[in-house]
């Protein structure tokens, strides 16, 4: 038993050693990041909408704010940020509004069921009204021919001659 | 003295538009023609008086009159004469001035006209036309006027009013703060010209079927007579958006020219229904059915005009506290809503009288077809309309502004336009009333194999992009099926009238003209349809800061840099215009170009001009981002390489002439009754 206890000892020495040597050596790594290159910049700055422009991404934005705003993504690439570490600072910074499409919570999901359900009740509304046009009507037919009913004999056959052409 | 005589014209305008409003109903409902005439006169009237107004203003803006906050705001010493003159439309004030007066004339063209068989829609097309006239007047006398002056208060303060408040004298700034720099722009000089004629010539089919409502008569009377105002409308509401787009292009400097921003959308939201109700009045022509559809359509295309003038200039939708700060938001937003209930009401009112003359005989007719055309394009519209709407929803309900940006709509849209493609493939060879899988798939086929031919070469020489080859196909499909078309009808023409293939043509299409120039559009289009692939699909970009000589590398292209040079340009306006080489991979010099920075010190904003590279297979696009001022020698550029961009340009240009040969007037259009047309044997000939 104290034997057993020995081994899971080193054994939990061994993990938590090589846990700490894997972390510093993250550490390491971030720390000498190369400075980021414009590009890898605007990769992400093109995900972000500018928080004062309206609608303009970070990436094209020629204002000096969001000059500042590429630098400070630069400045956060360099320190070994996320992608995500990044967006979400200028998420907690701005607000919702500094991506491209509302997150899906909330109110915010009215924007993506919305389309698709006013669509497809008019899909199926145009379906049903195809449906109901290119069947043989006997009831809805009858009224509107009654309604059209030719006054005179005339008109009658001229209404006749004009069906036997279609 | 001017801005007064200015001012006062335009409220004597205001008073005019009222009274032919008053005189045409009261004309139509004594039935006194004489009234009705006097309408139509005071109508006649609001053109030249809206003109001497425009005038005084152009004055104005010319002369440097900077007592008048409009002139101020838009206008400097150092713009040139014709900036100064387009500065009318540059402003909200000027442009609702401007669209007053396109207003009138468009509405005085149309009473010119002879009314001898349809007198019974004068006085109301006269109304509904006269309405929307006073509506933007009214505008403009009690919200955003363009004479009013500034005056400096007793305590200092300059304030700007038409009439001189307590205590205040005239104040008068030496200089103004200049146009936008980036509405100094060719492009965007013309583009709200067009994008504005387009809106209001929408309003004469609109007010056509007001008057159709209104009397009764609502057969296709008022679609024939309208036909070629509605394709005017479509043709300059699309030219409009494409010099927007192509504004965009050259003057933003990010590489596009549609950033699905609420503005641009604003101005495609009519473009889709008009484009809808383009479509779906041929049904109503051909098979007397669809009439309440045709209506709605028209109802909706004038409602979103009116909205997207609103949204264009005022910004509003920016949040909601701007819309509520804004004066015109709610008198815009009781205009839309009272006409567009009224118009619904009179719908609903006709909506027996307003049932279909026919039946439809099958899924596959082109009548459904044109339905389903229909459906996308609204589905498409409900996703703008959405997309636009919903940030000022959430701000209003949760507080939280969010972006509804271009994610969003190129992921939703982009599975309906890839559908209307195909549509616009198929429906062209289906006929009126009846068609079959079998007769559709026997026109189509030899189309469908000649574009998976041109796919499966695209597969093993272009690219193996899933998206890029499932629109190549149906841009190749749309093709050839027009292709054929014309192939066929010219052939059987040749056969049988012993013509040459070129006369053949042309009076093919000459006699035609609506058939085939909307098959022009059809081609136009997807040459535009592979220029929107090739950049939303290929476009690559990188950026980089190069010391003199340095080279950046981009797809195919080496871009070095050669010098850079300060100076002052016409506008005095401050360029920084670099000089860079352009070279191959094997390093062959292909030319050089200047990508620019120029500062304009009137307005303190700069912009950012690409140097460009056209050719037809892509546009290299290089920005001059940053560069040291000191030694000159560094610089940022920013390079895109927009793989067959062009052909969305020359697309456009086909589109023109697509719309000039569908819309060149055809002597018989007028006088054949609408009925006569109907009872023809249903084929996919016609």
């Amino acid at each position: 038993m104290k034997n057993y206890l020995r081994i899971t000892h080193y054994a939990l020495l061994a993990i938590g050693l090589a846990l700490l040597f894997t972390a510093q050596r993250n550490q390491t790594a971030l720390a000498q990041n190369p400075t980021p290159t414009d590009d890898e910049v605007n990769r992400i700055a093109h995900q972000l909408y500018c928080p004062v422009c309206e609608n303009t991404p970070l990436d094209v934005c020629p204002t000096e704010a969001c000059r500042q705003w590429r630098d400070l993504i630069r400045q956060q690439l360099s320190q070994g940020w996320t992608e995500d570490q990044i967006k979400q600072y200028f998420i907690d910074q701005y607000g919702v509004r500094v991506v491209g499409e509302p997150p899906r919570t909330g109110l915010n999901w009215l924007v993506y069921i919305l389309p698709p359900a006013i669509i497809l009740a008019g899909a199926i509304l145009l379906f049903r009204a195809l449906r109901a046009w290119t069947k043989p009507s006997t009831t809805a037919a009858a009224p509107r021919s009654k309604k059209e009913a030719p006054k005179d004999e005339y008109v009658a056959r001229l209404e006749e001659e004009l069906k036997k052409r279609k | 003295m001017l801005a007064e005589i200015g001012y006062g014209i335009l409220v004597v305008t205001f008073i005019v538009a009222l009274y032919s409003v008053g005189a045409a109903i009261y004309g139509e409902r004594k039935k006194s023609p004489a009234f009705v005439e006097s309408a139509r006169r005071a109508m006649l009237l609001t053109w030249p008086l809206i003109s001497l107004s425009a005038a005084t203003l152009i004055y104005l803006l010319v002369t440097n009159h900077f007592e008048v906050s409009f002139v101020y705001e838009v206008t400097s010493r150092e713009m040139p004469t014709y900036l100064k003159v387009t500065a009318w439309w540059g402003g909200q004030a000027g442009s609702l001035v401007f669209w007053s007066w396109l207003m009138s004339a468009f509405a005085s063209l149309v009473t010119l006209r002879k009314w001898d068989r349809d007198r019974e829609f004068l006085p109301w097309v006269i109304v509904v036309t006269s309405i929307t006239t006073a509506f933007f007047l009214g505008l403009v006398i009690f919200f955003e006027n363009p004479f009013a002056r500034y005056w400096q208060t007793f305590d200092g303060q300059v304030v700007a009013s038409m009439f001189a408040p307590a205590n205040a004298t005239a104040f008068f700034p030496q200089d103004g703060r200049g146009l936008n720099p980036l509405l100094r722009h060719p492009g965007m000089i013309i583009h709200p010209p067009m994008l504005y004629l387009g809106f209001v010539s929408f309003v004469i089919p609109y007010a056509f079927a007001m008057a159709a409502l209104i009397t009764g008569r609502t057969d296709d009377r008022w679609i024939r007579l309208t036909r070629r105002w509605t394709l005017w409308a479509w043709l300059f509401l699309s030219f409009g958006l494409v010099l927007g787009g192509r504004w965009a292009y050259d003057v933003l400097g990010w590489g596009g020219y549609w950033g699905w921003d609420p503005v641009e959308i604003a101005a495609f939201m009519p473009w889709l229904t008009g484009t809808a109700f383009l479509h779906s009045v041929m049904i109503q022509e051909k098979r007397g059915l669809l009439k309440h559809w045709n209506m709605i359509l028209i109802i909706l295309t004038y409602a979103l005009v009116i909205f997207g003038t609103f949204l264009t200039r005022s910004g509003v939708l920016s949040s909601v506290h701007a819309f509520a700060q804004s004066a015109i938001g709610p008198a815009f937003f009781a205009f839309i809503g009272a006409t567009f209930i009224t118009s619904i009401a009179l719908v609903i009112y006709r909506w027996p009288e307003l049932r279909g003359e026919t039946e439809m005989k099958s899924m596959l007719s082109r009548e459904a077809l044109f339905l389903l055309n229909n459906l996308l394009f609204m589905s498409v519209l409900v996703i703008c309309f959405w997309g636009v709407i919903f940030p000022l929803i959430s701000e209003l309900v949760t507080g939280q502004k969010v972006t509804v940006g271009p994610p969003f709509y190129e992921r939703a849209t982009a599975p309906l336009f890839a559908t209307l493609m195909f549509l616009m493939g198929v429906a062209p060879l289906s006929a009126w009333g009846n068609s079959t899988l079998l007769t559709l798939g026997r026109a189509l086929w030899k189309s469908a194999l000649a574009a998976l031919a041109v796919t499966g070469l695209l597969f093993f020489t272009y690219t193996k992009n899933a998206i890029a080859l499932i629109g190549f196909f149906l841009i190749a499909f749309v093709l050839f099926v027009t292709l054929i078309e014309f192939w066929r009808a010219t052939r059987a023409r040749m056969n049988a009238q012993n013509e040459n293939f070129f006369t053949a043509l042309l009076t093919l299409v000459g006699r035609n003209r609506r058939r085939y120039g909307g098959y022009v559009i059809h081609m136009s289009m997807m040459l535009m349809a592979i220029g929107i692939l090739g950049i939303e699909v290929f476009q690559i970009q990188t950026q980089g800061t190069l010391p003199l000589d340095g080279s950046l590398k981009l797809g195919e292209y080496s871009v070095k840099y050669e010098s850079i040079a300060q100076f002052t340009g016409p506008d005095n306006r401050q360029v920084t215009r670099a000089v860079v080489g352009v070279y191959d991979q094997k390093g062959n010099y292909l030319g050089e170009l200047h990508p620019r920075i120029d500062y304009y010190p009137d307005a303190q904003q700069n912009m950012t001009i690409p140097g460009e590279r056209p050719t037809l297979r892509d546009d290299l696009y290089v920005l001059l981002v940053d560069w040291q001022p000191v030694s000159a020698n560094g610089a940022t550029f920013k390079i895109f390489v927009n793989p067959l961009v062009n052909w969305l340009w020359i697309g456009a240009i086909i589109f023109f002439f697509g719309i000039l040969i569908a819309a060149w007037p055809e002597r018989e259009s007028e006088v054949v009754p609408a009925r006569t047309k109907r009872v023809h044997q249903p084929s996919a000939a016609d």
